[in-house]
């Protein structure tokens, strides 16, 4: 009787215990969940947005025997978790480590060689909009996880151009951030003016594959609203490459307040196509925009889709004399 | 097994890493140029409360305690936001995840407070829902009396019929709020757990009253029916305190007109054992308390605290009261028998069909 009581008590306590293992135990351990690793994802956005505004990569600069420029870049593909917004965090594709991916910039006719590493889990690719040969428009040529490829064509026409992935899915390898501007300037080079580049996109957090959260320029949602109102001079000419990624969404746009900008359709011609304030442009579709602040103080800029204004694409001028 | 749960061997089993993530609005206030929101995280891992919509547009907020919510953790949100009485909103929180929880508000309303002006307007609602119908009711009593004895029996039956649409419409409602709440299964294991209490409850009530001399009859059966009945009034006030609260207030005056209706009928409910035997106006009336009376206290707990698991276990507490009524009335009328036994002829069945019918037309003004 008292052995049988003893085992009961026995089992019981045994049972209690695995309870309590469990329940502590349990909790699912996702990397980086904690707040302090999502201060620091934030940082690194913000940086990266910021820097993304006027870093050009002009790659590696030979002379080929012909007189041409020879240009190298170093692309790779590689997952990475990424901030896209204050608080949250969104399981990227990127182009070497952020959104947007690196602005590869270069001169008409140069020589353009891409070595791209796929150091992702996935096929992934490197399509460019520009002129080049069928077995370099990253299609029917796809690079397996580990792979690489090197893309080289001569660079043409002068515009303001992108690159993106062109995996099946595309719509997904967009979405999930595989995509980056890609400058060739004409040969006569265009009117000194202070140079940004500034991608729109969105990011379907929920990875619903139907809409957008969020929705940003350079990938950091109201970054040149809060955290850094860009810095204008008054009555210098500015220069905005506008580049239109956003998926799932028709049409994006720009507005500037209080001031009128000239529009170059993808950049193709050196006369503007109009001289207006709000450009709507379809995804993959780009603009250059010139314009000046003649008066100082802070200035917004925005989507003219309202709602996407307030889901992130949201930023200001500061100009100053 | 302990030391494989230790060593983190549960990971093995976390075969999708998509998160896991449940946040329950408990309550949405509507405050002067204000919308307070209190969450609570009803899933198995910490939430982070990333950024809140309001419509679609990303909205400042400052929150308290926490960003962070533990499991089961809580939090109260306020949003800065000038809101229009009347419209619809959609509040969206956007977690560190990047997953959306959204709720609705269909009619925003100013988050009452308690005043004395509006407890009392709350009490008069709860005595015109709950009190005056069951006294209403009570009048019947010298009819039934007159009536032939016969027809006890028919009145009986019409009680159970009553009483069973009344329980099953209950559990209905109850259902309805768990499949609108995050936690469905959770939701309407809290109805069923109410349900239970109350059944048990009233049966050792039962038990008490009539102090171990087999089932009760005559007046502590009323008292029984009247305890059941005050119980599934105490969720009917909830039920309408909460409407206004969330801002469903377009039933408004028709589900009071409804209501009374409906609830006169419960009055009947309440007599049937005691048309053979005595009762005072004094135990009448005090009957008719307890079975109105608790309207008053659930439109007060409806208004001002409102929260979907209490709603719920009192919906399923209701519920349960009821049931339980239903057979001790049942075993009664069949004497000790089952209550199957007591429906199955001709007067009886057609009382209790009678009854349900009653309960079907008068809910029909009660819409929605």
């Amino acid at each position: 009787m008292r052995r049988a009581r003893g085992g009961a008590r026995l089992g019981v306590a045994l049972f209690a215990l695995l309870l309590a293992a469990a329940c502590g135990c349990g909790r699912g351990e996702r990397a980086g969940a904690g707040s302090a690793d999502m201060d620091s994802l934030a940082a690194a956005a913000r940086a990266h947005a910021i820097r993304a505004l006027t870093d050009f990569d002009t790659g590696k600069v030979t002379r080929l025997p012909d007189g041409r420029t020879l240009r190298e870049y170093e692309v790779w593909a590689e997952e990475r978790m990424v901030a896209v917004a204050p608080g949250i965090r969104f399981p990227a594709w990127t182009y070497n480590g952020a959104i947007p991916g690196p602005t590869l910039r270069c001169t008409e006719s140069d020589s353009i060689r891409i070595h791209f590493r796929n150091r992702g889990t996935m096929a992934h690719s490197m399509h460019f909009h520009g002129v080049h040969p069928a077995g370099m428009d990253g299609v029917f040529e796809q690079v397996p996880p580990g792979g690489e490829f090197l893309y080289a064509f001569t660079a043409e026409p002068f515009g303001v151009h992108l690159y993106h992935c062109h995996t099946m899915p595309v719509k997904m390898h967009i979405a999930r951030g595989l995509y980056g501007v890609f400058i060739v300037d004409p040969k006569t080079p265009r009117p000194p003016a202070r140079e940004m580049v500034m991608m729109m996109n969105g990011f379907d957090t929920d990875l619903d594959g139907s809409k957008n959260e969020i929705y940003t320029v350079n990938g950091f949602a109201n970054v040149y609203f809060r955290d850094y109102p860009i810095p204008v001079k008054m009555n210098q000419l500015q220069r905005v490459y506008l580049v239109n990624i956003t998926e799932f969404d028709l049409v994006n746009s720009m507005h500037t307040h209080a001031t009128f900008f000239h529009v170059y359709p993808t950049g193709t011609s050196t006369t503007p196509s109009a001289y207006t304030d709000v450009v709507t442009l379809g995804q993959a579709e780009r603009a250059i925009l010139e314009f000046k602040y003649s008066f100082p103080g802070r200035y917004l800029f925005h989507a003219h889709q309202s709602e996407f204004a307030e889901l992130g694409w949201l930023g200001q001028f500061e100009v100053k004399p | 097994m302990v030391v494989w749960f230790a060593n983190g061997g549960s990971r093995l089993l976390a075969l999708t890493p998509a998160p896991i993530e449940k946040l329950a609005f408990e309550r949405i206030e509507f405050r002067p140029q204000e919308i307070v929101l209190h969450v609570r995280n009803e899933g198995p891992e910490t939430f982070h409360v990333a950024q809140i919509l309001i419509n679609d547009a990303i909205w400042d907020f400052s929150i308290a305690p926490d960003r962070s919510l533990g499991r089961f953790g809580a939090a109260t949100i306020s949003l800065p936001y000038d809101w229009i009485e009347g419209e619809p909103y959609a509040v969206t929180v956007l977690s560190g995840n990047g997953l959306r929880h959204e709720t609705t508000v269909d009619i925003a309303m100013p988050a009452p407070s308690p005043s004395g002006r509006l407890l009392t307007a709350f009490a008069l609602l709860g005595v015109y829902v709950g009190v005056v119908p069951v006294f209403l009711g009570l009048l019947w009593l010298p009819a039934l009396r007159a009536a032939p004895r016969a027809w006890v029996e028919f009145w009986l039956a019409l009680t159970m019929g009553l009483l069973v649409f009344l329980g099953i419409d209950t559990l209905k409602e109850a259902l309805e709020i768990a499949g609108r709440a995050p936690s469905f299964v959770n939701g309407v294991l809290l109805t069923a757990l109410g349900a239970a209490a109350a059944f048990l409850g009233i049966t050792a009530a039962g038990r008490a009253l009539s102090r171990g001399e087999g089932s009760a009859t005559g007046m502590s059966l009323a008292l029984l029916i009247a305890i059941g009945i005050g119980l599934h009034n105490l969720g009917e006030g909830l039920a309408i305190g909460a409407a206004y609260t969330l801002g469903e207030v377009a039933l408004g005056s028709f589900l009071i007109i409804g209501f009374t209706v409906h609830n006169t009928t419960e009055g009947l409910a309440i007599l049937s054992p005691l048309v053979e035997g005595r009762a005072s106006l004094r135990q009448l009336a005090l009957l008719g308390l307890i079975g109105g009376g608790p309207t008053i206290l659930g439109t007060w707990a409806g208004a001002f605290t409102y929260s979907t698991p209490l709603s719920l276990l009192f919906l399923g507490i209701g519920a349960g009261a009821i049931f339980q009524v239903v057979r001790i009335l049942a075993r009664a009328q069949a004497k000790g028998g089952s209550a199957l036994d007591a429906l199955g002829h001709g007067r009886a069945a057609a009382g209790f069909i009678a009854g349900f019918l009653l309960m079907y037309a008068t809910s029909l003004l009660v819409a929605g």
